[in-house]
């Protein structure tokens, strides 16, 4: 990329740089990585079309107007926001504006070997658990995960004890409370110990209306043969913006699945960084996304294959109504010691909508020879052909698009392996089309 | 053959640097002053007898060129260039333009047939009646004019002018300028724009409407001089419902140096036209510590510009030190056509970065990408590509695949496709796969009696027969034997 020489900045860099210049000197380790951030996003900014990973989501234009800090949420308006997932009946820790809602959290009768606790409690405390945060980096700057890293106060830590089987699955609901814009960041920490099995859930949503933003990064750390599932649902209003970033770490002969499903937010951008660090683990991130209006959704994806003997699979769906854009990204990376590599990626778009617009990019980087990698992207219409064979047996067409929509994503959704998350996440898809006829 | 002897042979030629055509052709030349500069390109317009008017778009195109910067996007890492160490012209010294082929230096003759292409007529109809192919008029190219060019008379009768662009200058000077930069603008990438100001040669091509070329056209391009730069430029225009199959072959010497190569390749296709490009390029790669070897930085682009036009690209790349190409296509004409198939085999410390774009403007317009990258050694070999279909590219088709394959632990092979759809009715496909040579195919053959490299070559073949079909018969004999030779020495 060329290096470009920037003196303009916009008022919402201005903005982030003078917030980011507020932050105290001296302090710990995590004082350090937080000035760190701050200073990296203060040489680079917010990336624009011509910073490659950025390039079909221009955040320097998105995040244009500076909006402050958001505050302190309500309990009341708080868990009157709270809609996401209810049915799964998993275990609900709630973040609102960025702060862990201890009053609307479950944090009694924790299963043993499974603890979960605030960030900004774990940091007050001194929790030597702290130490691990931030230990997983992306290659190249990531603004996002800057800005994150300088002002995210607040957040949930959870750890599973080796070898514990955690039935119940943990959810961090994400609310954002407020009439105004406002941003919200929030930083969580997942460690998952060796052997242990264990589900971790992810809700965003938000008030319609608000043009809040909403800045979440979570890190895990898979151990060794650990068998671990990561659901996320991000239904956040159609006016905001909502930027995560997630970065794994996974062990020897783990069994990881990640899912990750879409269909809120003006833009949305997820950043998914993956490094298989032991080797004969199986991976897979997968995701959904139905987007409609103007809305604008990116999946972007780093797989770094490390170490022999590791399966990916990325299997991501994209259903684009009305003037609406998807983009994905994924690349897979496979080292030279990463021989008898098995990875494979697939993006798959409909395009309903005669404006929508779908920017697919899988990308390969391969420096072992001994491996098995493929990557297929396919984007179109609904066919034809099984529309005029449902329309045919006296199904309306919308109906008709309907059901092929929902057999469409169900094939992503279908690999969501708990059962009580699974269903809701049909009923949100069958929601989504419910709407649109 | 005995076996035996065929044996001793092949372990003689397991060596990364057997180059066959790296011989050197000791010839009195004329240069250009060293370096760039206005006066450099006064120079060679001065040279080229050129209309003023071509002189002002050259020095403009230098210009823009000074302002521009060296793209850094590519997978490819290589010393800076010393533009202004370089000539930009090197031409064989003569008395007069040679009237017949008679008159051409006879060293240079023996260069080309050295290299296998007949400049004589009747020897190119001896060659070809035992070969039981097609009659083939070829251009040559030394360095940065044009030696000879044959079959002009038989091909004029058809009404088909083909010519070294320098001469198409002054002899048709309206044709050239309405399409001349029409493809690839002057300020279209610091290549193009440096290849605008200071291109030398290159082949014209114009078939008249309705006109089928009665014969295959092709260029053989040769650097031969030390510390110069080839800028050749290439024109081809098909007017309504013509057809031309035109094919391009280039060589250098083995020097320790590197040389550039910037070309600018511009296609025109009107409404039914169909155009062929294919091309062989077997450029000096380097020797096998990646030392010397030529730049291949090329800008090559077709514009499908009536309706119903369809343009093909061919490519077997096996040489260059340094490929940096993406020959595409503009799919203007409704229901037009792109097509691109490659072989890009990257061998010792070659790098490659190589691809297409098919950009779907046109309404059901169609195209199809098949890319087949072998790297091996300590090569890199990156596949890089384009798909797009605009807002009103209705019906826009593409199915894209491509696939590499790694031999040896040491090399890389990368695929970047970028595919935007703006239009819902339009129909993307893309897969791509990378693997090695499967242990089993391998097993079996040896089974058989094939030794690994003899078994290697075979399983490449059938990797990349797909695109060694769409090659004009002459030259897929040819990429054959190349691809046996470039991955010679890679088993292991």
């Amino acid at each position: 990329m060329n290096a470009e020489i920037r003196p303009i900045r916009t008022p919402a860099e201005q903005a982030l740089v003078a917030a980011l210049e507020t932050l105290p000197a001296g302090g710990d380790r995590l004082a350090e990585l937080r000035r760190t951030a701050a200073r990296s996003f203060t040489e680079n900014g917010l990336p624009h079309r011509r910073v490659e990973e950025w390039k079909y989501t221009d955040l320097r234009t998105i995040l244009r107007e500076a909006v402050p800090l958001a505050g302190p949420a309500a309990v009341a308006r708080a868990e009157a926001g709270l809609k996401l997932l209810g049915e799964a009946r998993a275990r609900r820790i709630v973040v609102a504006n960025g702060a862990v809602v201890p009053e609307l959290s479950d944090l009694a009768d924790l299963e043993p070997g499974l603890s979960i606790v605030s960030l900004a409690g774990a940091i007050a405390q001194g929790d030597e658990r702290l130490s691990r945060l931030g230990g997983l980096v992306p290659a190249r700057y990531d603004a996002a995960l800057a800005l994150n890293t300088a002002l995210a106060k607040d957040g949930v830590l959870i750890e599973v004890a080796p070898g514990a089987t955690i039935e119940r699955p943990v959810q961090v609901a994400s609310v954002f409370v407020g009439e105004a814009p406002a941003a919200s960041y929030a930083r969580n920490l997942v460690i998952v110990g060796a052997g242990a099995r264990f589900t971790y859930v992810e809700s965003f949503e938000g008030p319609e209306g608000v043009a809040y933003q909403t800045n979440s990064a979570t890190e895990f750390l898979v151990g060794d043969e650990a068998h671990f599932d990561v659901v996320r649902a991000q239904d956040e209003s159609a006016t905001a913006v909502h930027l995560s970033t997630l970065l794994f770490d996974v062990g020897r002969e783990a069994l990881l699945h990640a899912f990750g499903f879409a269909t809120g937010a003006s833009v949305a951008r997820t950043s998914l960084y993956a490094t298989l660090s032991g080797n004969d683990s199986k991976v897979a991130f997968n995701g959904a996304a139905l987007l409609k209006g103007r809305q604008h959704g990116d999946s972007t994806l780093f797989v770094d294959h490390a170490v022999p003997g590791c399966e990916s699979r990325e299997l991501f769906k994209h259903v684009l109504d009305d003037s609406s854009r998807g983009v994905f990204q994924g690349k897979i990376v496979v080292r030279q010691a990463a021989q008898k590599t098995d990875g494979r990626m697939m993006s798959r778009a409909l395009v309903l909508g005669d404006d929508a617009e779908m920017d697919n990019k899988p990308e390969l980087e391969i420096f072992a020879d001994d491996v098995q990698c493929g990557h297929g992207a396919t984007c179109g219409a609904i066919d034809e052909e099984l529309l005029f064979y449902l329309r045919a047996r006296g199904i309306p067409l919308k109906e008709a698009q309907s059901l092929l929509v929902q057999a469409f994503v169900g094939e992503a959704i279908e690999t969501v392996e708990h059962d009580g998350l699974r269903d809701a996440l049909v009923a949100r898809a069958e929601g989504w089309l419910k709407a649109r006829a | 053959m005995p076996a035996v002897q065929e044996t001793v042979e092949q372990v003689r030629s397991i060596d990364v640097d057997q180059y066959k055509y790296g011989f050197f052709t000791d010839i009195e030349s004329e240069k250009a002053p060293k370096g760039l500069t206005e006066d450099t390109i006064r120079f060679i317009s001065a040279k080229k007898d050129e209309p003023e008017w071509m002189l002002e778009w050259r020095l403009e195109a230098f210009r823009r060129w000074q302002t521009m910067r060296e793209p850094e996007w590519a997978r490819v890492s290589y010393p800076p260039i010393a533009y202004q160490e370089l000539y930009y012209y090197s031409a064989p010294k003569r008395k007069d333009g040679p009237k017949s082929i008679d008159d051409i230096d006879p060293e240079i003759l023996k260069t080309y047939e050295k290299l296998g292409i007949p400049l004589r007529e009747r020897d190119a109809l001896l060659g070809i009646e035992s070969t039981g192919g097609s009659k083939v008029a070829v251009d040559a190219v030394f360095d940065s004019v044009s030696v000879a060019t044959t079959f002009k008379e038989e091909l004029a009768r058809a009404g088909v002018i083909f010519m070294p662009i320098s001469e198409a200058i002054r002899e048709y000077p309206e044709l050239v300028r309405k399409y001349l930069g029409s493809v690839v603008p002057v300020t279209d990438n610091f290549f193009a724009t440096l290849n605008s100001a200071v291109f030398s040669d290159g082949s014209f091509v114009y078939v008249p409407k309705g006109v089928r070329c009665p014969m295959e056209l092709s260029t053989y391009f040769r650097i031969n001089e030390r510390n110069t730069g080839q800028f050749e430029r290439t024109l081809i225009i098909a007017d309504e419902g013509a057809y031309v199959s035109y094919l391009e072959g280039c060589t250098a010497p083995m020097r320790d140096e590197n040389q550039l190569h910037a070309a600018v390749v511009e296609l025109v296709a009107l409404a039914d036209a169909e155009i062929k490009y294919s091309t062989v390029q077997n450029w000096y790669p380097g020797d096998k510590d990646g030392k010397g070897g030529i730049f291949n930085f090329v800008t090559k682009r077709g514009d499908c510009r009536g309706d119903r036009s369809k343009i093909s690209w061919t490519q077997v790349e096996t040489g260059s030190a340094i490929t940096w190409k993406y020959p595409s296509c503009i799919l203007r004409g409704d229901e037009s056509r792109g097509e691109f198939y490659s072989i890009a085999i990257s061998n010792g410390h070659q790098q490659v970065d190589s691809g297409t774009k098919m950009i779907h403007l046109g309404k059901n317009t169609t195209s199809r990408i098949i890319s087949k990258g072998i790297a091996a050694g300590h090569s890199d070999n990156t596949y890089r590509g384009l798909v797009s279909a605009h807002r009103k590219a209705t019906g826009a088709r593409n199915f894209t695949n491509c696939d590499s394959l790694l031999i040896g632990d040491k090399c890389g092979a990368h695929t970047v496709p970028y595919i935007e759809s703006k239009n819902s009715s339009a129909q993307f496909e893309h897969e791509a796969t990378t693997s090695k040579i499967s242990e089993d195919q391998l097993f079996y053959c040896r089974q058989r009696g094939l030794d690994p490299e003899e078994a290697t070559a075979l399983i490449v073949n059938g990797f990349v027969k797909d695109v060694l079909q769409q090659l004009p018969m002459e030259f897929a004999v040819e990429a054959q034997k190349l691809i046996s030779v470039s991955l010679e020495g890679s088993v292991g």
